[in-house]
This record gives C-alpha cells, structure tokens and sequence, in this order.
C-alpha cells in the first residue's frame, strides 16, 4: 500500500487502497435552497460511484456552498469530496470550514486553487487567495496529523481527512508539471483528481514521467473525464474554461455528427476515453465531470464496464 | 525600463549574492523601527519596482522563482504556476500576459545555484508584512517567522525529475 500506514477513515480511501478501480463524479452544485434538488442529483451518482465531488462555486459562479452540500450529502448517507477553493475565503475561513465540515462527517477534502474572480458571472467581486492550493493542503494536513490550526492552536478532535488535489497536466510549462504534482503529494496530497483528459498522447507522456518519479505509488491517481454535451459546448469549454484542453479531432467528430445525436456521440468518447485510460499504469480511477449531465454518468460508468461498485452506497459507517 | 534584466537570471543571481554580502555588514543599522528604515525600504524599493515590477511583500522569494516576483501573479500564488495558464503560455485572468509562473520556471532553468529552489514549497504570505522592506526582515528573521503549526517545509524533498541540471549547474 502506497504511503503511511494508517487506518482509512474514508470510503473512498478504502476502496483505493484495496486496490478497486474508483469512480468519483462531480455533483453540480444547484442555485435552490431546497434540499431535495442536491439529494435529485446526489441519488443519481450515488449508487455508480465511490465518492461525490460537492463544487466550491463551480467556475467562480455563485451556487449553494459546497461546505453547505456536503452537509446534506453526509445527512443521507453518501460519502462527499469536499472541494475547497482559496478563491473566496481567508485562512480562518478555511480552516473553520475545514474543521465544520470534519463536524458533520466529511472525510475527504480536495484543495484546490480555483478558478479565477474573472471566469464566473460576478467578475467584479474581490479574489482572496490567502492561501495557494499547496499551502493549503499543507494546512489541513497538519490540522490532522499535529492537531493544531496554523496559529498553533490545539484542536481537541482533529479531523480525519484523506486528502486530495488537483492537476492539469495539460497546459504549460508540462515538464514542470509532475514535479507540480510531486510537491502537491510533499504537501500532503493522497490522491489526485486531473483536469479533463482528452489529450491522451500528451496525458500518457505524463504518466510516464509520474511513474518515473514513483509518484503513482504516493498517490492515488484518477484521470478527469466527462461527456461533450455538444459541439458547441466543447467549443465553449475549451476557449472559455480555464486550463481545458481538447483536442481538434474531438471537435471536429462532434461537429459532423448530427445535432440531435451529439450529446450521444459525446458520452461514446467518454466511454472510449476512459477505456484507453484503464490502460494507463498508475491510474488508480475516474473522475467523471457530466456537467449539466449527471443523468449520463450513470449510463457511462455502466457501459465502461466499471459496475457493480465495489461497495454499497446505503453504507452507513458511523 | 530596466525589465530586460529579468532575461538574465544567471547575472541577476550573483547580484544577489554580491548585494547579500554587501550589505550584511549594514545589520547593525538596517533595523525595523530605526531611523533608517523608511530610507533603506525606499531604496529597496526603487530598486526591486524598476528591475522586477516588486510588490513589496517583505518577504522576497525572488530567487527561488527564478527572479520573477510571484506577486505580480494575479492570484499571488506562492507555489505555482495555477491549472489555468493558456495554452500560448499566457494567464488565465489576463490574456495578454505571460504567465508570471511559466516564465519564473523557465528563467529558473537559467539559475544554476538558485535555480533548483522552484521546486521547495513556500510558506503562507504573512500579509502584516507587506510594505516592509525584506531586505531588513531578512537581517533580522523576519521573513522566516512562520505560523507556529507551519511545520517546516524547508526540509521536504520535492522530487525533480531536473535534479541532474541543476546539480551540473548547467
């Protein structure tokens, strides 16, 4: 088993370390005050994957709080990936949230920097960064294992938390980005969630470097994935979302396609995606990122060959 | 007006070192609160704006992002570059501009001493710093009174696939 040596508290983390291919899948967080409207989402990915990414104000837009969702989601039984972002909130928010959040069961934790003020729809709103993602991970990783805040403050129960990251593997300057991903495990990261993998040449040169520098055995790492809903939503991701990459020929085979079998075409190269990624050494799962789609990732998780779930969902550990 | 001078980080390395040894001497009188210190924060400053476009932080990495000040990064980031930088290598928030962190990475490459510090993790920015003039808190450890629960990450290896470079000091 890769790493220290320690029980696993999360489901996730148990499902990764014996050695199951993971599913993790991003949970839309919706623009409603009405609880039912994440548990619609939430009971669709639910029984298809092993954790459920709660968005910290996806793309700098202002939703429900993930800290908020991941509530609700512990609520019912289903095991949350608590994304943090430094965009919006100084370092005692953070840690606050992050010790709120271990309160109310959370168990997993992705620190993130975030997307910037400037990409979501209040462009004009003030950006925080306190901390970067690396120091952040660095934080909740002593909140854990020293059990004190970064003033050196005790806390009486530390959280429990099995940490993760992000990666982009896929924009500049890419031989620096293993290392990237080298200091994020140094700071505390156990595994990793990358950005949409669609350039598999250049994905697969990453891999390649990751393994030369025994990162895969640090970490857990789960290529990001998701359905193009259309080619004119592929066309938006890739020149409106920051660090998205995809390539001409994706595009292009959307754009051929007729319009109403777009969004079918879409999840096909999902689901052709993820079968050459299973291929990968060192990949340890998935990422599904179906946004506005989340009816699909059931579909796609299906007939990728990744059912039946190593454990059940109606799980309730404590 | 003096920008250029980033392009030649190797030069801009030993006048760090020069201008460490030099003023060392100077502790005695460069102390926070002195009557000096409005004096040497402002040359500091001139200085560090021409060359670097400084923010004055006071707490100066700027050797160990291969002389490029990562506070003109629009996210300040002490550790990066982010996820977001443009394909053409440029930022994410501002298109027109080259990502402060690409361009830190690849004149760090030019660094043969200090170069192989990109890669160490940096501490959180101490914001009652800012303004300060690093060169006083540096004599005085000032830049490098963390948080107490920051453990020292001085010490952590970060693995580097580039470690050969630097150790030849290409």
């Amino acid at each position: 088993m890769p790493m220290e040596t320690k029980l696993p508290c999360s489901r996730l983390e148990s499902v990764l370390r014996e050695g199951h291919f993971a599913v993790t899948a991003e949970l839309n967080p919706p623009d409603s005050a009405d609880p039912e409207d994440v548990y619609k989402a939430a009971g669709i990915l639910a029984n298809v994957c092993d954790g459920i990414n709660a968005v910290d104000a996806s793309g700098a837009n202002c939703h429900i709080s993930s800290v908020a969702m991941c509530a609700l989601l512990t609520r019912a039984g289903y095991e949350p990936v608590y994304q943090v972002t430094c965009r919006d909130r100084n370092r005692i928010a953070i840690q606050g949230d992050m010790l709120g959040a271990a309160a109310m069961g959370v168990l997993n934790v992705l620190c993130l920097t975030g997307d910037d003020v400037t990409a979501g729809d209040q462009p004009e709103a003030k950006r925080v960064y306190d901390f970067d993602s690396i120091q952040l991970l660095r934080t909740a990783r002593t909140m854990r294992d020293e059990g004190v805040f970064l003033s050196g403050r005790k806390i009486t129960t530390p959280p429990c938390f099995f940490l993760g990251a992000a990666a982009n593997p896929f924009v500049p300057p890419y031989e620096w980005r293993p290392q990237r991903l080298s200091k994020k495990i140094a700071a505390g990261a156990q595994f990793i969630q990358t950005q949409y993998c669609f350039d598999l040449p250049r994905f697969k040169e990453y891999m390649h470097q990751v393994r030369d520098l025994g990162l895969d055995k640090q970490a857990f790492i789960l290529a990001g994935v998701g359905p193009l809903k259309s080619a004119g939503a592929a066309e938006f991701m890739r020149t409106k979302v920051p660090g998205v990459v995809i390539p001409d020929q994706y595009v292009d085979r959307l754009k051929k396609t007729p319009k109403e079998k777009q969004q079918e075409e879409g999840k096909k190269i999902c689901i052709e995606l993820i079968e050459q990624i299973r291929e990968i050494d060192g990949i340890a799962g998935i990422h599904i990122m179906a946004y506005r789609q989340e009816e699909l990732v059931a579909e796609i998780v299906e007939q990728a060959g990744l059912m039946p779930r190593p454990t059940s969902n109606d799980q309730n550990k404590r | 007006m003096f920008r250029w001078l980033q392009n030649y980080p190797h030069f801009l390395e030993i006048v760090y070192d020069l201008l460490e040894v030099s003023l060392h001497p100077l502790k005695r009188w460069f102390k926070p609160g002195s009557r000096s210190e409005p004096l040497v924060t402002m040359i500091e400053r001139l200085g560090k704006e021409t060359v670097f476009d400084c923010q004055m932080c006071g707490q100066c990495i700027l050797h160990s992002t291969g002389m490029t000040c990562p506070m003109n990064c629009p996210k300040q980031l002490r550790n990066g570059p982010c996820g977001g930088v443009r394909e053409n290598g440029h930022c994410e928030v501002k298109p027109e501009m080259k990502c402060v962190w690409v361009e830190a990475y690849q004149r760090s490459l030019k660094m043969p001493k200090y170069g192989y510090q990109f890669a160490s993790l940096q501490p959180p920015v101490n914001n009652q710093l800012k303004g300060t003039s690093s060169w006083i808190n540096m004599f005085h450890g000032i830049d490098t009174d963390l948080p107490p629960g920051w453990t020292n990450t001085k010490d952590i290896p970060v693995k580097c696939v580039k470690e050969d470079f630097y150790a030849n000091g290409n």
